[in-house]
């Protein structure tokens, strides 16, 4: 069981990087990661809005719409609960953690709307009519681990970012240019993790 | 029937709840707003200098409206803004110095010359770190700029390898005071005065080797001040602003033509 959650968290934050693998969720990634501050601030906020917001679509989803075969609204709910989750415990934390509030707040909003989070909650159900033993907890993990995921791959390209600003690139290529060319080989040098944790746990 | 109303009543009712529960959060919740920092940081520049020493003008604004700050530590606001600020708590107005930043180099390609070709990162931090800097002096601006970027005001320039500030422009915020590695630059009051335009301390004949118009020391500006305002020590001269009468005998008796009068500072 242990083992098999490893395995899961595992492969959320290497072979399937929401960013660099499923390419979800690159507009942040593209727009926050000009600093490592704010790039990490950000990912914690993703990472704590997808497991929340698993936390909540999952039971809603497995309780409420398949029940009443509305399996086709799953989009419109999920992204309804989102919206109202992070609107929520953005009220939350300014009233009870100040500080944590000030740290994430410009990017909670940003979030409702992010593309990562509406994948994590629809594909761990995905995941989950797949493979009858992918559960509540197992769901949770993944998205734990899509979270963290994501904050590597911000951190990791913040990084890289901060080593272009100082380079001398041609003229045609500066700005946006560069960072997707960058991205993508970022990207490519995560497809070397395939295989990886299965080979570990496996 | 039924196929379409049940969808339709369980987004509603699931969109309902989720703005109930919002409205309802955002009551229990509420956070009092702090409504005197509100007023008072709409009064302030919004420039968020810091010159302050607070966290930005809502940082300020709030030590203000908790009585922790004096008013009048608004360097861009000037007297207007400690004004306006000090007749709303109901203090007594405070004066305000208006003061502009002095660069004391005038180390330009002319005058000086760099002790080796820099190709490394662009910035006089990283420069300093290099034996002392690209600048044959080792008092004097390098002109890579640093201060440049630190003003929010578009009121300094690098021109001919050494930094200048626009007075008129300058809003004596104190970025570049910080940002400068050789401490080149000071605030200094906005009056008549003079300033000395130089910063090293070596001894006269070092100073000479490598500057045209470097501080000597030779003590001349000293002995004809009348008013006891210029010091030497450690073969560097400075002014005391509080001292200065602006006569501007020492300015002539300089004859490294280091110092300057204030209102000449205008480029």
């Amino acid at each position: 069981m242990i083992k098999n959650l490893v395995a899961i968290f595992l492969a959320a934050i290497l072979t399937e990087n929401y960013v660099l693998n499923k390419f979800l969720g690159i507009c942040p990634f593209l727009g926050v990661s000009k600093k490592l501050n704010t790039a990490t601030g950000m990912s914690v906020a993703v990472t704590f809005v997808m497991v929340i917001a698993t936390a909540v679509t999952w039971p809603i989803y497995m309780y409420l719409l398949v029940p009443n075969q509305l399996e086709y609204l799953q989009t419109i709910v999920f992204i309804l609960i989102i919206a109202a989750l992070v609107q929520l415990i953005e009220i939350a934390l300014r009233k009870f953690m100040p500080p944590l509030y000030n740290a994430l707040g410009i990017y909670l909003p940003l979030i409702t709307t992010n593309c990562a989070v509406l994948g994590v909650t629809m594909l761990v159900i995905e995941k989950g009519a797949a493979d009858p033993t992918f559960g509540y907890v197992q769901s949770l993990v993944n998205a734990f681990g899509s979270g963290i995921g994501f904050m590597v791959a911000m951190v990791l390209f913040a990084g890289v970012r901060e080593r272009l600003e100082t380079n001398d690139i041609p003229k045609f290529l500066k700005g946006l240019p560069i960072t997707l060319i960058a991205a993508s080989l970022v990207a490519v040098s995560f497809l070397g993790f395939q295989g990886l944790v299965d080979g570990l746990l496996g | 029937m039924n196929q379409l109303w049940i969808p339709i009543v369980i987004v509603a009712v699931i969109g309902l709840i989720a703005g109930l529960g919002l409205a309802i959060a955002s009551i229990l919740m509420a956070v009092p707003k702090d409504e005197k920092a509100e007023d008072i940081e709409a009064m302030l520049p919004g420039a968020n200098c810091g010159a302050c020493g607070y966290s930005g003008c809502s940082g300020y604004a709030k030590a203000l409206a908790h009585g922790e700050a004096q008013p009048g530590l608004c360097a861009p606001g000037g007297a207007e803004v400690a004004k306006m600020v000090s007749q709303y708590l109901g203090l007594a107005d405070v004066d305000v110095e208006a003061k502009v930043a002095v660069v004391h180099c005038l180390g330009s390609y002319d005058n000086t010359s760099d002790k080796m070709e820099y190709e490394g990162i662009q910035t006089c931090a990283a420069a300093a770190q290099l034996a002392g800097g690209v600048s044959s002096c080792r008092y004097g601006c390098m002109g890579l700029g640093d201060c440049v970027r630190s003003c929010a005001y578009g009121a300094i320039d690098v021109c001919n390898g050494v930094a200048h500030v626009e007075p008129s422009r300058c809003k004596g915020c104190s970025m570049c005071v910080k940002a400068c590695p050789k401490q080149l630059i000071s605030l200094v009051p906005l009056k008549k005065q003079a300033v000395v335009r130089c910063d090293n301390c070596d001894k006269g004949a070092m100073t000479n080797k490598v500057c045209k118009v470097g501080c000597i020391g030779c003590m001349k500006c000293q002995k004809v001040c009348e008013a006891g305002a210029v010091k030497v020590e450690h073969f560097h001269a400075t002014v005391d602003p509080e001292k200065c009468i602006g006569c501007g005998k020492c300015v002539e008796a300089c004859p490294r033509h280091c110092l300057t009068m204030m209102e000449h500072l205008q480029a």
